[in-house]
């Protein structure tokens, strides 16, 4: 029991020795709030620090989420975005303030001159004006679209898990994804010390069996490559033995035209994935 | 193959005279790469080719190589140290300023040095170190505090520690000194704070600064007409990659990074000397020689602050560079003219040589408020990592990365210690997949040999040697071995994060080495 006890106690202490120091000890209340004159400044900031991910006019890049959106996906209070400037989020490819190894860290007062930017970028919350029961039912129903996205733990696992789109993209994104999906890859994998994301790629393989496999890029080095594949098995192969191996940027998703989705169809599927947060019935 | 028993003999014969002195005097710097399995400096020795004689480990057998063992420094961001090797042991840094010695054939450490940091440092990009230079039993080490320590070979203990500059402006050391003859030299980081830079010199024994050249004339002196106004008390040019040193001339060659601010132009009209240039220094006095400027009024970070290669070729004593704008320089040493500048890498932001066939900027090359697409974009067609020439293949292999980036203007008031950019830029939005690649250049005509493509871009650097053999790492974490004729890959290894550092190669007893930093750990490959 002792011996169990002082495992359990030094434990806690690594673990304790393992947490990040706490960085965000500023004030709650943003102190420049609403100045214009201060989201400028931001704004510069936001280019030099943020834009990198988040894109020209926090609309959203490859890998960061559109800023411009309201509700945020990991709060939407200013203390909250502040903290999240400051610490990043674990899991993600948002670094902690001054640790992206790229460029300087931002003093506290040019994290609130960015907030002052991003607040006077943001729309309100978007109003939706579809039937996101509706929407719910087309994405697991007729549209298909869980045949290869999970939305809360249900759906296929060839395409990006659409939990949390709603809220990261923008309307125009999310509509381009569906009309247009090959003109911009969803972003998958990022390693710790790579610059770069793995993009959701179509990778087609011939085996040296002669074996024909079809899926989505997961990973990939010079010498092997990591996809799933269309009956959704998980390969990890060395390329040179295969027989022939090619990536694509034409994603395996089907292009959703007027003919296959009318506007009112994809009103609803969006309404449901941007509602989720606010309408809990639209994701039952 | 030929030389191994030339090289063995050698080897042996070198142990026994190490084992009397266990020293490195400045003559066996000036002769390093006679001693080819100690590496006495940061790439190698005073030419700056990184190129090793040993040839135990060659394209016939490099297949087999298995690691020999790994040591852990346990601390994260990037691990962008060259070990030293001398007479059995092996000295390095680590992030956050470590520095430790290890037993170079079992990796076992004998002391470790980690410097206590302020909090308010200011690293451009990362807590890094690239390395220790080594005089007598002393090792020597910049700080990201801006001081410079002496260190005891023996033991680690610090025997000086002189403070450079004021840190909290924006200076930080974090290149690998360069020991000439009774100086230890220094350039200093802080391009992105508008510092004014400088290559200096310290008295190995007691810690006192004997000379420093800044990078940026004062007003009076020639080239101070380069800047606008007031521009130049923070006009940047940091010189923060370890230079190289011709004894017959007694020639120090320096390169330098950006003008401040890095990527906004207005205000400091003008060509903003020496910013982006080759420096010729008399290493005892300091004294400017001569300076060749890559890139004049520089507005996208292109930093010259690659390793000046010296290689003596047709009669010429030559400086070859693969600059970060994507030209790759051949360079008369002796005066600072321009041979010949070819691109290696896609490159928009000139579109025209003036009648020296310097490459000059185009006009429409500007940063803009909505951002203008150029290439290469800000992190360079290549970076700091060290290139390597092969006298054997007389080829030149540097990493390369092809990836354009749209400058966008970002005005910032100067702030002493703040970053200081002027824009930013940003991968273009239509998500244009970027790679990287080794490339195998050829300095007689400029163009690509070979080239080996990366998955993305990779930020290590390339070592050869006399087995005919490139080693460099990727991204993706792949140590690889190339034939260096062919660019075939002959062997790889998975170290679990991505190189940010460039290998050096070392023998003990007769069994070569070959040492790599990858994450948090520097791992040593050999022969079974």
């Amino acid at each position: 029991m002792r011996f169990l006890f002082l495992a359990v106690f030094s434990l806690a202490g690594f673990l304790a020795f393992l947490l990040p120091p706490q960085c965000a000890r500023a004030q709650a209340k943003n102190p420049y709030a609403g100045d214009a004159n201060i989201a400028k400044l931001g704004e510069y900031e936001f280019r030099a620090n943020c834009a990198f991910c988040h894109g020209l006019g926090a609309r959203g890049g490859g890998r960061g989420p559109d800023l411009t959106r309201t509700p945020k996906k990991h709060g939407d209070s200013d203390q909250e975005i502040f903290t999240v400037i400051s610490n990043g989020v674990p899991g993600t490819a948002m670094p902690p303030n001054g640790a992206t190894q790229q460029g300087v860290g931002m003093t506290e007062a040019e994290i609130w001159q960015i907030i002052t930017y991003i607040r006077s970028v943001e729309h309100k919350p978007v109003d939706m004006t579809g039937d996101s029961l509706r929407g719910r039912q087309l994405f697991f129903g007729n549209a298909a679209c869980s045949t290869c996205h999970m939305f809360k733990g249900q759906g296929g696992r060839l395409g990006p898990d659409l939990t949390a789109t709603g809220t990261a993209r923008s309307l125009d994104y999310l509509t381009e994804s569906i009309r247009n999906p090959s003109r911009r890859l969803a972003q998958g994998l990022g390693e710790a010390m790579k610059e770069f994301t793995e993009e959701y790629e179509t990778v087609n393989i011939v085996t040296a069996d002669g074996t024909k496999l079809q899926g989505t890029l997961l990973n990939e080095d010079s010498f092997t490559i990591q996809f799933v594949d269309t009956r959704e098995q998980v390969h990890s192969l060395e390329k040179a033995s295969l027989k022939s191996w090619e990536k694509s940027r034409v994603s395996l998703m089907p292009v959703y035209d007027q003919k296959t989705l009318p506007d009112r169809d994809l009103e609803d599927i969006l309404t449901f994935l941007v509602n989720r947060l606010r309408a809990p019935g639209g994701a039952r | 193959m030929r030389s191994t028993s030339w090289i063995v003999g050698l080897i042996i014969l070198t142990l026994v005279s190490a084992a009397a002195s266990a020293q490195v005097t400045s003559d066996r710097l000036l002769s390093a790469s006679k001693e080819p399995q100690n590496w006495l400096t940061y790439s190698g020795d005073y030419t700056g080719q990184r190129f090793s004689a040993l040839d135990q480990i060659n394209a016939g057998n490099a297949a087999t190589l298995v690691p020999k063992w790994a040591y852990q420094t346990m601390a994260g961001g990037k691990f962008e140290t060259t070990p030293l090797v001398v007479d059995g042991i092996l000295y390095a840094t680590g992030q956050d300023d470590r520095a430790f010695a290890l037993d170079a054939r079992t990796g076992r450490p004998i002391w470790q040095y980690q410097r206590n940091l302020p909090d308010d440092i200011r690293p451009c990009c990362g807590r890094v170190n690239r390395g220790l230079a080594m005089l007598g039993d002393r090792l020597f080490m910049g700080t990201l505090d801006a001081h410079v320590v002496a260190l005891d070979a023996k033991t680690g203990n610090v025997l000086w520690d002189t403070s450079a500059v004021d840190y909290t402006k924006g200076y930080s050391f974090t290149l690998a000194p360069l020991v000439i003859k009774n100086l230890v030299l220094l350039g200093v980081s802080g391009g992105e704070y508008g510092i004014r830079g400088f290559i200096e010199a310290y008295d190995p024994t007691t810690g006192e600064r004997k000379w420093r050249f800044y990078t940026v004339p004062a007003a009076g002196e020639p080239g101070n007409d380069s800047w606008e106004g007031d521009s130049w008390r923070i006009g940047g040019s940091p010189a923060w990659i370890t230079g190289t040193y011709d004894p017959e001339t007694n020639t120090t060659y320096w390169t330098t990074g950006n003008p401040s601010p890095s990527n906004r132009g207005i205000g400091r009209a003008g060509d903003n000397l020496y910013s982006n240039s080759l420096l010729a220094l008399d290493p005892d006095t300091g004294k400017l020689k001569w300076y060749f400027q890559f890139t004049r009024h520089d507005e996208h970070d292109y930093d010259a602050t690659q390793i000046p290669v010296m290689v003596n070729e047709g009669g010429r004593k030559l400086i070859l560079q693969a600059n970060r704008n994507g030209y790759f320089y051949v360079i008369d040493r002796t005066d600072g003219k321009l041979l010949h500048a070819d691109s290696y890498a896609k490159v928009s932001w000139s579109k025209e040589k003036d009648s020296k066939g310097l490459p000059i900027p185009a006009k429409d090359a500007s940063p803009t408020p909505d951002g203008n697409r150029v290439c290469p974009g800000a992190a360079g067609a290549t970076n700091w990592m060290s290139p390597t020439y092969d006298p054997q293949t007389k080829l030149f292999y540097v990493t390369a990365r092809e990836q354009c980036d749209l400058f966008s203007t970002a005005p910032q008031p100067y702030d002493a210690g703040h970053a200081y950019y002027g824009s930013a830029y940003f991968p273009n939005e239509d998500a244009e997949p970027f790679y990287g690649a080794l490339r195998a250049l050829d300095p007689e005509t400029g163009k690509v040999k070979w080239e080996w493509k990366h998955p993305s871009p990779t930020w290590s650097g390339v070592l050869s040697t006399a087995g005919g053999l490139v080693f460099s790492g990727d991204a993706e974490g792949n140590f690889i071995a190339l034939d260096a004729a062919s660019g075939r890959a002959l062997w790889h290894f998975q170290c679990g994060a991505s190189v940010y550092s460039a290998p050096m190669t070392y023998a003990i007893n007769g069994k070569q080495y070959v040492a790599v930093a990858a994450g948090s750990t520097l791992f040593t490959f050999g022969l079974p």
